[in-house]
């Protein structure tokens, strides 16, 4: 924006402030250059201050900054503002925030054909970290009158508008620009201002387009997200809902102009700031990563995989009906009991479950005092997960029927053919975040929950990001590399170790893999472990390596091809090596109920999940 | 934090409540500053803008967009009936003249000769808000609404379905842990406020939509009952445009749970008198709860009385509101600074609180509290 500050140069930053404005508390971070490099010195957080009474988000950032001087000891403030630069060891050097108060960046797009121009709009918004309400086109199956009907009370922040390849027929995006007129709607955040829409569609209807939606709304016309049927250009829509949420959504969001005057860096939406950190770490390793953040409302989901050719390609989704606290009773209308049930080690009365889960939603901030409570929770969050991933894993695909390009971060080349492009045998790296993973009270039980939930194949590390620093390290990225991934390597990550699942099925106790594992200042570790079982081998600290080598019988693969031993140099971490010999495509569990909940019995004390005894 | 801030839902007998009651669009103010306004009298009225049909010209009357302007019968803006003729045209090598009718009443709002689109506006929509609570009103929003102060009794609920209702209150059980079933209700409770005890079955619910009970306030009611009653598994915790016939409030919870004894109190003083009920429950950011509002007959009485404290300290009246003792009441009698391990193995901060019933005492997070104003 014009009048910003620059941000100082990365050599004379020293100290960082970071916040995220989240939904209910925000959250500051401390950051200040040691010797061994960059490292968290403190955190603090207080209740988001959006809503009324307050309606100011400022009060919100200062009272958590003022926890983090309590802690840290120094001082951050000088009255109402952030001192900077740092001086006589009071300030800081650098100052950046993210934020989703308010319910985040609430978008509705469209395109022309659903499962093109439609999907690749919904692509682009969430890519830029908003959450998408609807998705209209030509071909989704409502009326005319039902769009507009629609478009008027969702009332969202911003509209993208795409549709038609260059040169393609004007007539038909022209129809979709004057269901937006007919409409009329109104911006969510008040009638004050203009509702702020995004067109990249056919460039020969940019015209027609300015005159009919230019006299009502902030309209940017940008490059065609879509330009040919064979190439997704998905960039410049993407800035474009950036910048348009900084000048307008932002800006009308209490208190807002006046945070946005404390950085040099644009506010960023947070699931966007959360993408940029996985895409580096993704990079950075040479890994497909993949990233879940499962909170009170939503579950965002971000991955990185190789396309065609090898290079990497970013997606997000973000499921906003999905959550543990005010959404959890929605992961039970989606999911259906018996799904959530069949995770639950001990035969539950269902009416008494649906009670249960019913007043978690009504009273979301209570939290499970019983085993049997954290257990439940634990079954909710892994359908949560299965549900997120499986929307995740159907708009993560190629281009629908062709060969071709897409640009999502930069210009990136992918395979295509509709298929999804999540490929678990690949996926080298799972991140989990949000309250029921990061705080789960054993580590591993955060480590089964991801593998219940996402089944991964072959050989595939584990982490958590243990107190959710990922927002504010991914605006800090952009300004100050080295920072953001020191202290997401040293503070905020914690490696967990790796699972080790052969694709394949067989009978209960049938051989089905040996696995070794030897690390530096540890006894190397052999283990068999028969079919249906699941076991836990020891790792070193996430500071050391680890080699496993694994060998599968006939009718199993570890990724090598059937039978095939495989090997490979592993970070460590604290939970160790869990070996999943419980079967892959399909994956099952038993039918019968006393079966199953022997079976999850068995695999729990495998593991070392629950104190002994329960 | 130096202490837990646990809020509880409001139940008092003496407050001051304000209600915005606003047009979802600019429309006319039908009182003034000052009026005595009782539930049922309309504040405020507007229009909404009729729906919008879309009529293809072009296609239907096999003419190039560009041309449609020339076919048509009536101007833009002009009104039309159902029926009538929009536009015609000769179709193919001028054989066969070809018109469109208008699908509805309304008026033609635009045509383009970009899509060959013609938009039809239908009349517009009325409509009407109520004062939704007997009281006064104390501003007046021009052309959007009005606020409207009552001072009497509130008690939010934590949960309801159905929209805004009102009528007399009705005390239908003898107790704060009876149940409410059918053979309860009378025909005499139509129109009604009708107060359960603990819970409220199904055929309760549906008994009460028979004989017409405005709206029923009970401690809990089963998750199953709630899905039978809506025919659909209710996902997101936001209500209370379901068209049922019966707004329901819920006090505690889902489950059977006595209704606290304030709650069972202040309504049961209050048996016969004027109650506006809502159901609208949001649990997100802005959390709106469903409240049952009597306001006194006399609507100069007094002042509210105080909130309830902020903070949670030994003394401090409590309810826990999660499994194990869910439900249960009693004292603070500790609040340890240090972290706790739970059963779970998580270590949180709790406190121990002596229960009312039977001296027990027990630990309990204070995330799992509310506090009850003493």
């Amino acid at each position: 924006m014009s009048g910003r500050a620059l941000p100082p140069r990365p050599e004379d930053v020293h100290s960082i402030l970071a916040t995220d404005c989240g939904s209910t508390t925000t959250k500051a971070v401390l950051i200040e250059r040691r010797d061994e490099g960059f490292r968290l010195i403190a955190r603090g957080e207080a209740p988001t201050t959006v809503e009324a009474p307050f309606e100011d988000v400022t009060r919100g950032v200062l009272n958590a900054v003022r926890e983090v001087e309590e802690l840290a000891g120094r001082r951050l403030l000088e009255g109402d503002l952030i001192l900077t630069p740092m001086q006589f060891g009071a300030g800081v050097d650098l100052y950046v925030t993210t934020s989703s108060a308010g319910g985040g960046l609430q978008m509705m797009v469209s395109g022309l054909v659903l499962q093109m121009t439609g999907e690749s709009a919904q692509r682009a918004a969430l890519g830029a970290g908003a959450i998408v309400m609807d998705v209209i086109a030509l071909n989704d199956g409502r009326r005319p009158h039902e769009k507009i009907r629609l478009l008027r009370e969702l009332r969202p922040d911003m509209i993208l508008l795409s549709g038609g390849t260059d040169g393609g027929d004007v007539r038909r995006v022209t129809e979709m620009a004057e269901v937006l007129v007919a409409a009329d709607p109104v911006a969510r955040l008040g009638a004050g201002y203009e509702l702020p829409v995004v067109y990249a569609g056919n460039q020969d209807a940019a015209g027609v387009v300015r005159e009919l939606l230019e006299p009502r709304t902030a309209l940017k016309v940008v490059e065609n997200l879509r330009p040919t049927l064979e190439r997704e250009n998905l960039r410049p829509a993407r800035d474009a809902i950036h910048e348009l949420f900084m000048e307008h959504v932002m800006a009308h969001a209490p208190g807002y102009r006046r945070l946005m005057t404390w950085t040099p860096v644009p506010v960023m939406p947070t699931p966007a700031a959360v993408g940029l950190i996985i895409e580096r770490v993704a990079r950075r390793d040479r890994l497909s990563v993949l990233g879940v953040d499962i909170g009170g409302a939503t579950t965002d989901v971000f991955s990185v995989f190789r396309g065609a050719t090898g290079e990497p390609v970013f997606h997000r989704t973000v499921s906003a009906n999905l959550g543990m606290s005010y959404s959890v009773a929605n992961v039970m209308a989606e999911a259906g009991l018996p799904d959530i049930l069949r995770w639950v080690p001990f035969a539950v009365d269902e009416g008494a479950l649906r009670n249960r889960i019913r007043n978690k939603m009504i009273r979301p901030t209570t939290i499970p005092q019983t085993l049997e409570d954290l257990l439940i929770e634990q079954a909710i969050a892994r359908e949560a997960l299965r549900l997120a991933f499986g929307q995740h894993r159907a708009l993560a695909v190629g281009l629908k029927g062709i060969q071709q390009e897409r640009t999502i971060s930069e210009a990136l080349t992918q395979s295509a053919g509709g298929a999804s492009l999540v490929d678990l045998l690949d996926l080298g790296l799972i991140i989990g975040s949000g309250g029921v993973l990061s705080h789960a009270p054993r580590r591993v039980q955060a480590a089964l929950m991801m593998i219940d939930a996402f089944l991964p194949e072959g050989l595939t590390l584990l982490a958590v990001d243990s107190i959710f620093m990922s927002p504010q390290l991914g605006v800090l990225s952009t300004v100050h590399e080295q920072a953001a991934t020191e202290v997401f390597e040293r503070d905020c990550l914690v490696r967990l170790g790796a699972v080790l699942a052969p694709i394949g099925t067989g009978r209960a106790g049938q051989a089905c893999l040996t696995v070794e594992v030897s690390g530096p200042d540890m006894a190397p570790v052999s283990r068999r472990v028969p079919f249906g079982e699941m076991a836990l081998l020891p790792l070193p600290p996430a500071s050391a390596a680890a080699r496993i080598s694994a060998v599968p019988e006939r009718g199993f693969d570890l990724g090598a091809g059937r039978g095939r031993p495989v090997s490979a140099q592993v970070p460590g971490g604290c939970v160790g090596l869990i070996v999943d010999a419980r079967g892959r495509r399909p994956f099952e569990l038993p039918a019968d109920t006393a079966t199953r909940i022997a079976r999850l019995r068995a695999w729990h004390a495998a593991l070392g999940l629950q104190p002994e005894g329960r | 934090m130096a202490h837990a801030y646990t809020p509880g839902l409001r139940v008092t007998a003496r407050t001051v409540v304000r209600r915005l009651r606003r047009l979802p669009l600019k429309g006319h103010v039908l009182v003034g500053l000052g009026d005595a306004v009782g539930p049922h009298d309309v504040v405020a009225r507007t229009e909404l803008p009729g729906n919008v049909q879309t009529v293809n010209l072009a296609s239907r009357l096999g003419v190039d967009p560009a041309r449609v302007v020339e076919a048509l019968r009536k101007g833009v803006g002009a009104d039309v009936r159902s029926g009538e003729v929009l536009a015609e045209a000769n179709g193919l090598f001028g054989l066969a003249r070809r018109s469109v009718a208008a699908p509805a009443d309304g008026f033609i709002e635009s045509v383009s000769t970009v899509t060959g689109q013609l938009i039809l506006r239908e009349p517009p929509i009325p409509v009407e808000v109520s004062a939704y609570v007997r009281g006064v009103v104390v501003e007046v929003v021009p052309d959007e609404g009005v606020v409207v102060e009552a001072r009497g009794a509130l008690l939010q609920g934590i949960f309801g379905v159905g929209g805004e209702t009102w009528g007399a209150v009705a005390v239908a059980v003898d107790s704060p842990e009876a149940q409410l079933t059918p053979v309860r209700l009378r025909p005499e409770h139509r129109g009604h406020v009708v107060v359960g005890g603990a819970h409220v079955t199904l055929d309760a619910l549906r008994r009460a939509r028979e004989l017409g009970v405005a709206a029923v306030v009970a401690g809990g009611l089963d998750d199953l009952d709630l899905k039978s009653l809506l025919g659909r598994d209710l996902g997101v915790a936001i209500t209370g445009s379901e068209d049922l016939g019966l707004t329901v409030v819920l006090t505690e919870g889902f489950g059977r749970i006595r209704m606290s004894d304030r709650a069972w109190d202040l309504l049961t003083a209050r048996r016969g008198r004027l109650a506006s009920v809502s159901g609208a429950t949001q649990i997100r950011a802005g959390v709106l709860r469903p409240e049952v509002l009597i306001p006194e007959s006399d609507t100069t009485t007094a002042a509210g009385e105080a909130e309830a404290g902020t903070g949670l300290a030994v003394g401090s009246l409590v309810r826990v509101i999660r499994a194990p003792h869910f439900g249960r009441v009693g004292q603070v009698t500790e609040l340890p600074p240090e972290l706790r391990r739970l059963e779970t193995e998580a270590l949180v901060r709790v406190l121990v609180v002596t229960f009312a019933d039977d001296g027990a005492r027990a630990q309990v997070p204070r995330a799992n509290v509310e506090l009850i104003a003493s």
